[in-house]
């Protein structure tokens, strides 16, 4: 029998490879295209051209008639079912029946129309090319502040004004703030709509049994067990027959925690069919059909002493929703709302948010999902104020951070920051880049024309969601730890992971917890028959949540392991540590593995002791926790051309205590390049007409190696006091921190042409412009 | 990639290859870096293809009396990688760096892209300066068409129906002559928003020789010969790239503007012609 094999030193901190990637990086790894499942149809999506229209007729009857097609089903097949979900609640939210394929009018350039399916996929493209629908095309709106105006077209016809809803806060006394103010800054600041462009694009293989009334899944998924207990509801199928699974998933970014009309139309076709049936999205869908990001136009108006003291912060949103509410469209707003004082000391804030539906593809949690637009605004504002003050922007921002002893930090939108030390990040940030001398630099530079730019951004953001009343399908995660009878440890994790590494990670956590050797130890996760029930990995929540659920069901596993030492070593009180139980008196010990074998042999139990070694905890957090950092970034811009170069990108990210720096790293790196592309090159341009400009990669531009700065990562550490492993999540920060240190160094090198605000994205010909008006956008 | 139902032949011969397209109707397929994409999307549907990959002959880069002769199927690699090309037309190599990414310079050929003729292409603009020609055969002709005749409009070249581009045929550079590609490439496609390709020589401190190609701007690559001819009557710089992309409708897009174009044409053309006077000794 294998055993245990004692482990040398302890994982957790240390940069241990990822496990995860041996079968990543040799191809064997099984995504969703990967599964074929025996008579297996394949589906293809037939699509409307056009933003906003009228369906006067489908035909499906030439389609049918092509070779390998098994059936076509549209609009009316799937009238009576219900709509595509969204969970998020807001007071007198408007809620679109959203049926998985259109009924009259389609309100989207992708909007699904029929769905045919065939044997093989290239027959269904072709059968799909073959049906024939006719339009009466509609005029069609997609920009959202249009979308507000009198007189716009409406996207749905009973609701004119094109309003979902509208969404107010309010925090301190905000008028009070604004008389007390010796400065005012107003500044309209957009985050331009992006997409969120995962690797592998979405897909769902459903599979119906109907002898046993039962489902099987599989779906390129984020959050398996929510995609589960949502089609449970839909199609009336009990949860404890339904399966789902989400296999090795190339990416999400938030844009694979929606259940979308093809995971329910695929799981209509198979029940139809009684054949298990395959949809694959292709990249041009992936821009037309999978959820988008940002879509912020935002204004606001800063209150502020001469001194720089900040008062108080107003802000009216406006959020483009699209054309429908996928599962968290409506709610992510509100989590600007909530961040947006950022790191300062405000006491009085005051926002509005207007939720405009457009004819575009729904909004929803795109990497950061409402945290970026805050800090972005917030950040950008520090800079204006500083601007009008003529005071230094990295002393403005010192000047109002709360200090270290003042945590848990109440905030005027109802938080209560964890934890924290906001200078240490900004001021290592700037000694890094010797923030003096390139000031220096600068002056110099500009007296020959040369154009250089030092930005910082302070962020911090929400993670680690929730506590459960904060969350809309609850906001706990669950672990369960089993010691095999041969010593070996698996470890089911609820949080459904999607290339973080927590294959990684949890098993280094348990390894130190439990002393064995991390090749002892198998992490599984993402299918609802194997894991306990679970919410998913988003948000930065996978290890500050199901970390800790982690933690606790060791502990739980320890202190049985420490029953059956004792009664092993007949001692009254045993140590667990270096993979065994030791008994301290005689300094008798007996291995982990020793343990484990008693554990399920049974011969003597401890007093009060079930057999076995299994424990399962559902660990619900306290509070969010509060990330925090700073990101300094030097620009050169090319005053012939526009071009930006960045010279430097230092970030310094407090996430708490670090479990992997190596991953850790990772998702600095990642999140920095979504964040860059933001910040530079991406946009999702929808025209007049609802039209897709920016559809497929060879024009939406998302970074590419080649096109990323040497990226200086370094960390201060700040431990969480809400989770037991003092971890705060870091999924997000990359990309939260970037954008605005990228446009505020931009527009530093800008500054003494006038310039005071620039939007996303940076491109070459609008800075050209601006230099060559001599600073007048 | 899910296109269309096509047919699909691989001759072993050019002879059998002309044979096959000599009605017009089929397609060549060499590196398929555009065909292969636009099939991809169903927006090319061709009925019948014909993949060059198995013809051999093809993809040989040799020097003869003076003259680079670069078989069709030659891919952007062999380009920008064989030291013939390196020594003898660094130019054409420089320029081979800048198509795509690896994966679509180990596949994708000079044949293939001149055929295609994209107005945003990189080798357009080095076979202008180079004053490059182009060998095309067919099952009845054998002919040479200079560049500068070739390149007709966007995706649109001298190319008879049942034409195939068998070679490009590059004069070798002299040795003392001072070249540059500088482009400006589009963030998502990688495509030149504009490239100038430039070539100086001199003599006795002057220029006695300068040729710039530009692409990017418009419908097709051009020759900047005014601005070629003003350098060569000892005009300074910003007064010759003042007049490159003059009178040419320029493209315009999400990304760049036809009035932003043509500025950075101008910019980019003096970088070139910048570094080009450098290395031309």
């Amino acid at each position: 029998m294998a055993t245990t094999t004692v482990k040398p030193e302890t994982l957790v901190g240390k940069k241990v490879r990822r496990r995860e990637d041996p079968r990543l990086i040799t191809g064997t790894a099984t995504y969703l295209d990967d599964i074929k499942l025996p008579g297996m149809y394949h589906a293809c999506v037939v699509r409307s051209p056009y933003g906003a229209a009228r369906i006067k007729s489908v035909n499906i009857k030439p389609a049918l008639e092509l070779p390998g097609v098994a059936a076509i089903f549209t609009g009316d097949d799937v009238k009576d079912l219900p709509s595509v979900p969204c969970v998020a609640q807001l007071p007198g939210l408007r809620m679109p029946h959203h049926h998985m394929l259109a009924q009259d009018r389609v309100y989207f350039v992708g909007h699904p129309i029929a769905v045919v399916v065939a044997r093989d996929r290239y027959l269904a493209a072709d059968a799909a090319d073959a049906v024939e629908v006719e339009y009466e095309e509609l005029p069609a709106v997609a920009d959202p502040e249009k979308a507000l105006a009198p007189g716009s077209p409406a996207v749905h016809p009973q609701w004119p004004d094109n309003t979902a809803f509208t969404f107010h806060q309010e925090g301190g006394h905000i008028e009070e703030a604004f008389r007390e103010a010796d400065v005012i800054v107003k500044q309209r600041i957009t985050s331009q709509r992006l997409i969120p462009m995962a690797m592998e694009t979405r897909g769902v293989v459903a599979d119906w049994h109907a002898a046993e009334k039962s489902l099987t899944l599989y779906s390129s998924s984020q959050a398996p067990h929510l995609l589960r207990s949502l089609l449970a509801g839909i199609f009336g199928i009990p949860e404890n027959r339904l399966r789902v699974v989400a296999p090795e998933v190339g990416g999400g970014f938030g844009s694979k925690i929606d259940i979308y009309a093809e995971d329910m139309l695929m799981t209509f076709v198979t029940q139809r069919l009684n054949k298990p049936v395959k949809w694959v999205e292709s990249r041009r869908e992936n821009f037309l059909g999978t959820i988008h990001g940002r879509g912020h136009v935002d204004y606001y108006e800063l209150a502020a002493k001469r001194d720089g003291t900040m008062l108080g912060l107003k802000l009216k949103i406006i959020q483009d929703l699209g054309a429908y509410l996928q599962l968290l469209t409506p709610a992510i707003p509100t989590l600007s709302v909530l961040m947006m004082p950022g790191l300062y000391k405000f006491k009085h804030i005051s926002a509005d948010v207007i939720g405009a539906f457009t004819n575009c593809f729904p909004t929803d949690a795109y990497r950061g999902a409402g945290r970026p637009e805050a800090t972005h605004g917030i950040e950008r504002m520090v800079d204006i104020l500083a601007a009008e003050l003529k005071m230094d922007p990295a002393e403005l921002r010192l000047k109002n951070f709360p200090a270290p002893e003042e945590f848990p930090f109440p905030t005027a939108t109802g938080l209560a920051y964890d934890s924290g030390n906001y200078a240490l990040p900004l001021k290592t940030a700037l000694a890094e880049v010797e923030y003096d001398k390139l000031r220096e630099e600068q002056k110099q530079g500009r007296q020959t024309g040369k154009l250089l730019g030092i930005g910082m951004s302070a962020y911090g953001e929400i993670c680690a969601f929730g506590p459960s009343p904060a969350t809309p399908t609850g906001g706990w995660e669950s672990a369960t730890v089993k010691i095999e009878p041969s010593g070996k440890v698996t470890i089911l994790t609820g949080a459904s992971p999607h290339g973080q590494g927590e294959e990684t990670t949890f098993a280094q956590i348990a390894a130190d917890e439990l002393g064995v050797n991390i090749d002892d130890i198998v992490v599984y996760h993402g299918d609802t028959q194997l894991v306990q029930y679970g919410i998913g990995t988003f948000g930065s929540r996978g290890t500050a949540i199901g970390g800790a659920a982690l933690y606790y069901a060791l502990q739980e596993l320890k202190e049985k392991i420490k029953k059956f030492g004792a009664t092993l070593l007949e001692a009254n009180q045993v140590s667990l540590s270096g993979g065994a139980c030791i008994d301290e008196k005689s300094g008798k010990s007996v291995s982990f593995a020793e343990i484990a074998a008693a554990a399920y042999r049974a011969l003597k139990l401890p007093p009060n002791t079930q057999p076995g070694l299994v424990a399962t905890h559902f660990w619900e957090p306290p509070n969010f926790t509060f990330p925090f950092g700073a990101h300094v970034v030097i620009t050169e811009v090319d005053r012939e051309t526009g071009e930006i170069a960045i010279r430097r990108y230092v970030a310094v990210d407090d996430c708490g205590k670090i479990i992997n720096p190596l991953l850790v790293a990772g998702q600095v790196h990642g999140g920095v390049a979504q964040g860059l592309g933001q910040a530079l090159w991406e946009q999702a341009v929808y025209d007049d007409n609802g039209q897709l400009l920016t559809g497929e990669l060879t024009d939406y531009a998302v970074p590419r190696a080649h096109m990323m700065p040497w990226i200086e990562a370094s960390h201060t550490v700040t431990p969480s006091p809400v989770n037991p492993l003092g971890v705060k999540g870091v999924g997000e920060a990359g990309t939260i921190g970037c954008s605005p240190a990228v446009v505020n160094s931009v527009v530093d090198a800008l500054s003494h042409l006038g310039v005071r605000h620039l939007d996303m994205p940076l491109t070459p010909e609008k800075i050209w412009r601006i230099v060559q008006a001599g600073g007048q956008a | 990639m899910i296109p269309r139902e096509f047919d699909y032949e691989a001759p072993t011969s050019l002879q059998e290859t002309l044979q096959l397209i000599a009605s017009g109707e089929r397609k060549l397929l060499a590196g398929g870096m555009s065909l292969i994409p636009m099939m991809k999307l169903r927006l090319a549907t061709p009925d019948s293809l014909v993949d060059l990959g198995r013809v051999p002959g093809l993809n040989h880069i040799v020097e003869s009396s003076g003259t680079l002769q670069i078989g069709a199927t030659a891919t952007h690699h062999d380009i920008e990688t064989f030291p013939l090309i390196r020594g003898r037309c660094p130019l054409l190599a420089e320029a081979a760096s800048h198509i795509g990414d690896v994966q679509v310079r180990n596949r994708g050929t000079i044949g293939g892209s001149i055929a295609h003729a994209d107005p945003a292409a990189d080798y357009p603009a080095a076979l202008l300066a180079l004053e490059a020609q182009i060998r095309l055969v067919s099952a009845s002709s054998d002919r040479i068409v200079p560049a500068v005749e070739f390149f007709l409009d966007a995706f649109t070249t001298a190319l008879e129906p049942g034409e195939i581009v068998v070679e490009v045929l590059v004069p070798a550079e002299p040795g003392a002559e001072g070249y540059s590609y500088e482009k400006a490439p589009h963030p998502a496609s990688g495509f030149a928003i504009v490239g100038v390709a430039a070539r100086i020589q001199r003599s006795g401190g002057k220029i006695s020789l300068a040729r710039i190609g530009v692409t990017g701007l418009g419908a097709r690559a051009f020759r900047a010969m005014e601005a070629e001819r003003l350098l060569e009557s000892g005009s300074s710089l910003d007064q010759a790239v003042a007049t490159v992309g003059e009178g040419e409708d320029a493209n315009s897009d999400l990304y760049a503007s036809a009035e932003y174009r043509k500025h950075l044409a101008r910019v980019r053309a003096k970088r070139a012609l910048e570094v080009a006077l450098r290395r031309a000794s």
